[in-house]
This record gives structure tokens, sequence and C-alpha cells, in this order.
């Protein structure tokens, strides 16, 4: 019985230290690319009960609605830069590239991106769901009791 | 009237379904061979419904019947009939209609293809996927009823079919996925069947393989055509995007691939049998979870369906019960079994047991990086997104041990290898994988120490073994002539698949790190050049399809002053549904794909345009064709046709 014990205890020892690996290593990974999603008012307010701010340069994603009229194309190249907003401030997102086909004015959208200054993303990845009234759920979340205005009747706050 | 006939199809399926899992289960526990024998015409007859109720749903997006809600929102008059037919199983209602079709159908082909099985268990197995059958027929049935009308007010006009799902590959993609899916609740049933009857040994091994093969076949084929559809009409040019919904596809399809490896153990050496049965609920068990995911709206993705509390709750309620269940009985009779095969350290049996450690690794990675989002809203920590670089570290660090590993595997015996005698072969496919690696490599001039190396060696590693294995064990025959008929089908299938797995390391390595990519403003007449391609923008015109209209862009490809090809990039506006799709321009080529989406007009009588250069795109489909093909092979193998077990387990045991 010894071979069998020994193989035992060496399947035992393999597979507890590739689990331990594996878990280290996905908490690691996992660690680098979590990716906190905030509205607009949660950017300018914080986020939560801590009302935590995120820090210039952090990684992030952005849902809100464009406002109409916000959207600014740099004339020779595929520079663009709009506004987005929820119940509160507007938030501005720069980006190079081509928009989703769904992008819209007064429509919802989530942005990918890192936070350049207060109020400011620079963002890798645009997107738009393939559905002419989404909104992204956490913009609906926190539209929730309040009366649905397009972007374009809302009061604007800010030097836009 | 033919709505209303299909409508009782569905539900006389339903009483079916009902006897079908009742009949012949308690038949079997009070050794009744009539009730046994039962299961076979009621598993046709409802085979039969389910398929009348299928042609009846698509008879009424043929005629455009407007009053049946389901075709009002899918379909549209304009719309060319292959997509009516399509659009068919194009909403949620229609493709859970189509998933219980494909459920009916494997298990009226399991009743119709096992003259071999025993009464008792072949009594068993159907029955309990006539219980699989009544949940979700029900739940078609009753929670979302394809064939509702909504008289007397109903549209003059559908809303036309979801411009996305307008494709060729969309017409292929779910029928295979949902085989795939569905497929392994064969397995699965196979496996509480054996479970109920403490019967594990390798005839039954080779009972489940071929239907487990079968699935896993579909499975990979679904998958493999959803990534090219999501390439050709996404127009990011990308091909995985560890979406929620491809991970749910991708979870079955790990645990799949670990089942049939795990089975080939359990066949030729009738050990991890417990493992072996585990894996077959497990495979079953993720396709439900899919479906959970997928129909219940609590993860945010591009393919959901039209969310509805109560659907994912009833699909919840029902996963929780097939796995509560099974496991139950799990720990209840898996004490039982034991398993007396022994074997070395260095066999092939612990090779495969590190093949399943790899995958269900894989497979908990996927898991967690899907589920933890949800758990994480749930807990009241804030919404938050796992991004894509998550999956691909995780993925690159399995990769690697699990290619290298691949590469010995099937050089190494069953029970107890030596090692010498695998030195000098090992050694000079090492040395072959070396040379064709950094031959390639250097007939692109870019040997550098980086991703594309890396999987190059590793597929090259894996492909030359898997050849040089082969070549080996014809030659044990004599000669490679006399050897090519003697060896197994399944061997080539084997050899086939790992082949394809090569082929598909080496298509995402050098397609990661050699793309290049540039979103460009042009104007008719601009060239844009890009790793050596000069693509000129000719014209853009105006578009006007059946249901659509929009622009085109047509652009002339030059290398080196030598004329490439033409493409044509289209920006469709569906016109019923207001929604703007993009159709890439592709030309293939083995060794690279160039790819153009037209994106939006920009002020100034210019157009926003995407060009992409990506090397050997082409290989990671071509590896999961050759996967697929690999599973065809096997399923091709002798082995599987006998009528009689040829062999009792002591003398496969000894053997």
């Amino acid at each position: 019985m010894q071979p069998r014990r020994q193989k035992r205890l060496f399947a035992i020892v393999l597979v507890i230290g590739l689990l331990t690996g594996a878990v280290a290593a996905m908490l690691y990974a996992l660690q680098q690319n979590i990716d906190l999603f905030y509205t607009p008012s949660q950017l300018v307010d914080g986020l939560g009960e801590g009302k935590i701010k995120p820090q210039v340069g952090q990684r992030l994603r952005i849902g809100g609605m464009v406002v109409e009229g916000s959207v600014k194309r740099d004339p020779d190249s595929l520079k663009v830069s709009f506004d987005l907003v929820d119940t509160g401030p507007l938030v501005t997102v720069i980006y190079e590239g081509i928009l989703p086909d769904l992008f819209r004015e007064g429509q919802g959208i989530v942005a990918q991106g890192v936070l350049q200054d207060a109020t400011t993303i620079k963002a890798s990845e645009v997107l738009a769901k393939h559905d002419e009234e989404y909104m992204p759920p956490e913009v609906a979340e926190a539209l929730k009791g309040i009366k649905h205005v397009p972007p374009s009747q809302q009061p604007v706050s800010g030097s836009y | 009237m033919i709505v209303e006939a299909g409508q009782l199809a569905l539900t006389f399926a339903f009483a079916l379904s009902l006897l079908l899992a009742i009949i012949p289960l308690y038949g079997s526990f009070v050794a009744n061979p009539r009730m046994l024998l039962l299961a076979k015409p009621l598993a046709l007859g409802q085979f039969l419904f389910c398929l009348l109720a299928m042609l009846a749903l698509i008879y009424a997006f043929r005629t455009n019947d407007f009053t049946v809600v389901n075709v009002a929102q899918n379909s549209s008059s304009t719309l060319p009939w292959y997509y009516q037919i399509t659009a068919s199983f194009g909403s949620h209602e229609g493709s859970m209609l189509l998933w219980v079709l494909m459920l009916a159908g494997w298990t009226a082909l399991v009743a119709q293809f096992s003259k071999a099985l025993p009464l008792l268990l072949l009594g068993r197995i159907l029955g309990i996927l006539g219980v699989i059958c009544v949940g979700f027929i029900a739940f078609s049935l009753f929670m979302s009823n394809p064939f509702e009308r909504s008289l007397p007010f109903f549209p003059v006009e559908g809303r036309d079919l979801n411009p996305l799902l307008q494709d060729f590959g969309m017409i292929m993609h779910p029928p295979t996925l949902y085989m795939g899916y569905v497929g392994f609740a064969v397995a699965f049933a196979f496996a509480i069947a054996a479970l109920m009857g403490g019967r594990f040994d390798s005839v039954w091994a080779r009972w489940v393989q071929p239907w487990a093969l079968a699935a896993w076949l579909f499975l990979t084929l679904g998958i493999m055509l959803g990534s090219w559809w999501a390439y050709n009409e996404l127009g990011w040019g990308g091909w995985w995007f560890w979406d929620p919904v491809e991970n749910a596809s991708f979870m079955p399809w790990l645990a799949g691939t670990a089942l049939i490896h795990s089975l080939a153990v359990t066949e030729k050496r009738g050990t991890f049998k417990s493992w072996t049965v585990l894996l077959a609920l497990a495979a079953f068990a993720l396709s439900l979870v899919g479906a959970f995911l997928v129909r219940s709206g609590v993860l945010v993705s591009v393919h959901s369906f039209a969310t509805d509390p109560g659907r994912g709750m009833y699909l919840l309620v029902f996963l929780l019960l097939v796995v509560g269940g099974s496991l139950l009985l799990y720990g209840m009779r898996m004490n039982s079994v034991r398993s007396q095969a022994r074997y070395q350290l260095f066999s092939r049996e612990m090779m495969l047991w590190g093949n399943n450690i790899f995958l269900l690794t894989a497979c908990l990675i996927v898991f967690l990086g899907t589920l933890f989002p949800l758990f994480h809203k749930e807990l009241g920590l804030g919404s938050i997104s796992i991004g894509e670089p998550f999956f691909n570290q995780m993925f690159y660090y399995l990769t690697i041990p699990f290619a290298l590993m691949l590469g010995l595997g099937p050089w190494v015996r069953w029970k107890q290898q030596q090692f010498t005698p695998l030195v000098k072969p090992l050694g000079l496919v090492f040395v072959a994988a070396l040379i064709l690696a950094l031959g390639v490599l250097a007939s692109m001039q870019s040997v550098q120490a980086n991703l594309a190396l890396l999987g190059m060696l590793l597929g090259a590693w894996v492909g030359v073994s898997a050849l040089a294995e082969v070549m080996l064990r014809m030659r044990q025959f004599g000669s490679v002539t006399q050897g090519l008929t003697k060896l197994n089908a399944s061997h080539y299938g084997m050899t086939l698949a790992h082949i394809g797995f090569a082929v598909l390391v080496i298509g995402v390595a050098m397609t990661k790190t050699y793309t290049e990519e540039r979103d460009v403003r042009m104007q008719e007449g601009d060239t844009a050049t890009l790793a050596g391609y000069q693509f000129t923008l000719v014209d853009v015109y105006d578009l006007d399809g059946p249901n659509y209209g929009g622009q085109a862009a047509e652009l002339d490809v030059r290398k080196d002053g030598g004329y490439v090809t033409h493409l044509h990039a289209e920006k469709r506006f569906y016109r019923i549904q207001r929604t703007i799709m993009t159709e890439a321009a592709v030309h293939a080529r083995l060794s690279r794909d160039l790819y153009v989406s037209l994106g939006e007009e920009l002020p100034g009588n210019a157009w926003a345009l995407r060009i992409q250069v990506k090397p050997f795109v082409r290989w990671i489909w071509l590896g999961g064709l050759l996967m697929t093909l690999g599973a065809l092979l096997a399923l091709a193998d002798k082995r599987y046709r006998r009528k009689t077990p040829p062999a009792t387990t002591q003398e496969v045991a000894n053997a």
C-alpha cells in the first residue's frame, strides 16, 4: 500500500498547491481588473456611504445619458468629446475612434476609461447597447422615482 | 387554426413527457417490463408533437400572422423568407421552443439507437430525460408561450427581426449551440440512471461516450460559429469578448471536454468512476446555469433576451432542483463505488487527471469572473465590471502548462511509463517544433521574445507531437500503410482534435501579437496605410436593401504597388427597428485577414473607417473546426456500434 499512499499524498499536495496558486493568481488579477461603475453624480459626489471619490488616473466605468448638443468633433481627426448626465452634474468624456452604431444624443451609454481630472474621463471604449431604449441599469436605478425627462430638457448646470 | 394546432401539439407533447417521466421510472422500480417498453413510443411521440409545434410556429412566421405576439415582435412582411424561418427562434419564446424540440430530439435518438442497452437502464435514461422535458416544456407552455395571440387588436406590420440576427451565422449558431447544451442532458441522464442502478464500468462508459462526444461536437461548432458571427457582424474585428453569455457557453464546454477525457479513463481502465459521473452532472448543470444567466436578465450582455423576473425564478428553481437532486443521489450512492485499478505517478491516468484539473480550474475562473460582479452588486458593494485582461491573463497562465502536458499526454502508457524510452522521440519532437516555430516567425521577419513566439512554440509542440505519436502507433503495426487501417477511428479523432487545439493556440497568439488596427478619417480618394497595405477609399454610395437602407464604401487595397483586392463595407440602417448595423468587409487568407468596417459620417464629406490587418485570425476558427472534425471521427469508431459488449469489466481491467 506504500506506493498507493505516496501517490495519494502527491495528488493531494498537487491539488492544494495548484488551487492555492490559482486562487492567489486569480485574486491578484481580479484586484487589478475590477473597474467600479459610476454615474456622473456619483463621480462628482462620491460613491456609497463613505462618499469615496475616484482618484485621478483611476480606471473606471461611467454610464449616463449623452447630453443633447454636447457632442463636439475635431474636424481633422476622430477625436470627439461629449457630456454625460444622470440626475445632477455633467461629466465630460473624451474619446478618439469610432463611436458605436447606436451612439446618439439622448441615448444611454457606458464608457470605460481613465479619470483625467475631477469631471473628465478619457475613454478607451464606448459601449451602446443594441436597443433603442437602452439605459444602463445603474443609471435606470439612479433615475428611479424621478420623472424621466429627456436630458435636453434638464436644467443644465456648469459652464456648458 | 394552424397556430392553435401548434399550441395543442405542444400541450400533447407536455402530456407525453409527463407520462414518460412517470411510467418507465415507476416500471423500473416495480420491475414491470411492459411499463419500461412504453418509454420508446412515448419518447418518439413526444418528439413528433414538439416537431409539429415548431412547424406551426414557422408557418405563422411565413404567413406573416401578426395576431401572434411573437411574430409581430420579431418578424415583418419585408423580411426575406429565410430570415422569417430563423426569426421563429430569434426571440426568447421561439428559442425556448427550439430548445424543447432539440431536447425531445435527443431523447428520441436515445430511444431509437440504444438497442444494445438493457431494458431497465434504457427505461430509466428515457424516464430521466422525460423529467427534464417536463420542466422545459412546462416552461415553454406556461411561462413563455410562443403561440400567444394579441386578439382582438393586432398590428398590420411586424416590428421586424433584430438586425443583428439577420445573418447566415445566426441561422446556424443557435441550433448548433442548443444541440450541444441540450446534448449534455443525455450524459446527465446516463449518469443518474447509473447512480440509480449502481452499475459503473467500462461498458457503461462506452455507452455514454458517443453521446457525450456528439454533444461536445455540437457545442464546439456552435461556439465557433458564434465567434465567427460576432467577428463579421459586430464590426469591431473581435472574436471573443468574455461576455457573460459567451462565458455561459464556455463553461459547459470546459466541463464537457473534461468529461470526454475522463470517460476515456473509465472506459479503458475502469477507474475515475465517481469523477466521471460528477463531470457528467456538472456539464449539464452548467448548461442550465447558462440558460438561467441568458434568460433571467441578471447579467447585462449583448445577447440577453428581454427580461422577466418570473422566468428567471422558474429557471433558478429548476436548476436548483436538478443540481440538488442529482448531488443528493450522488452523495448517497457514490460511497459504494470503488475503483480497483492501480496506476503509477507517471501514467496516462495521471496525465488525464491533470488535464481534468486544468480544465476545471479554467471553468472555475470563468465561473467566478462571470458571477463575481453579480455577487458584488447583490452584497451592496457597488457595480463593477471585470475586464477582458483578467480572463486573458488567467488563460495565459493556464494554457502554458496545459499545452506542455498535452504534447506529452498521448505518449504516456496506461498504468506506468518509464521516462527513458520517451526522451529520444520527445526530444526530436521538441527540436522539430522549435525549428518549425522559429522558421515561420523568421519568414515573417519577427523573431522576438513575445507572445507570438510562445504561442508558436506551444502550438508546434502540441501539433508535431500529436502527428509523431500517431505515426509511431502506425509503425507498431508493421508499416505506416498497414497501421493506417488498424488504428481506431477514435485515435485519429483524438489526434485531429489535439492538432485543432494547437492551431487555435497559434491563431490566438499570432492575432493578439500582430494585429494592427487604425481608426481613420477618410474622404473619397484618401489612402491610409497599415502594415504595408494601402487602403484607398474609392466610393461611398447609398444602399437600398429589402428592409434596410444605408451606405456602402468601396475600397481598393494595394501592397507594394500591386493590386490586392477590392473591399465592400456596409453600414445598414434597418428601417423598421430603426437600428444601424455594420457589415464589415473581410478579405480572408490563411495567413491574414484584411478587415474594414465603416463608421459614422463626419462633417466635411468624410467617413470614419476602422481598418485592421489580422494575421492568422482564420486559424482560430480552423482550430475549432478541426476539433469538431476530430469528434466526428471519434464518433465513427466501430466500438461504439457493437451490439453486445465483447469484453466484460474484468477482462478490460486485466488487459
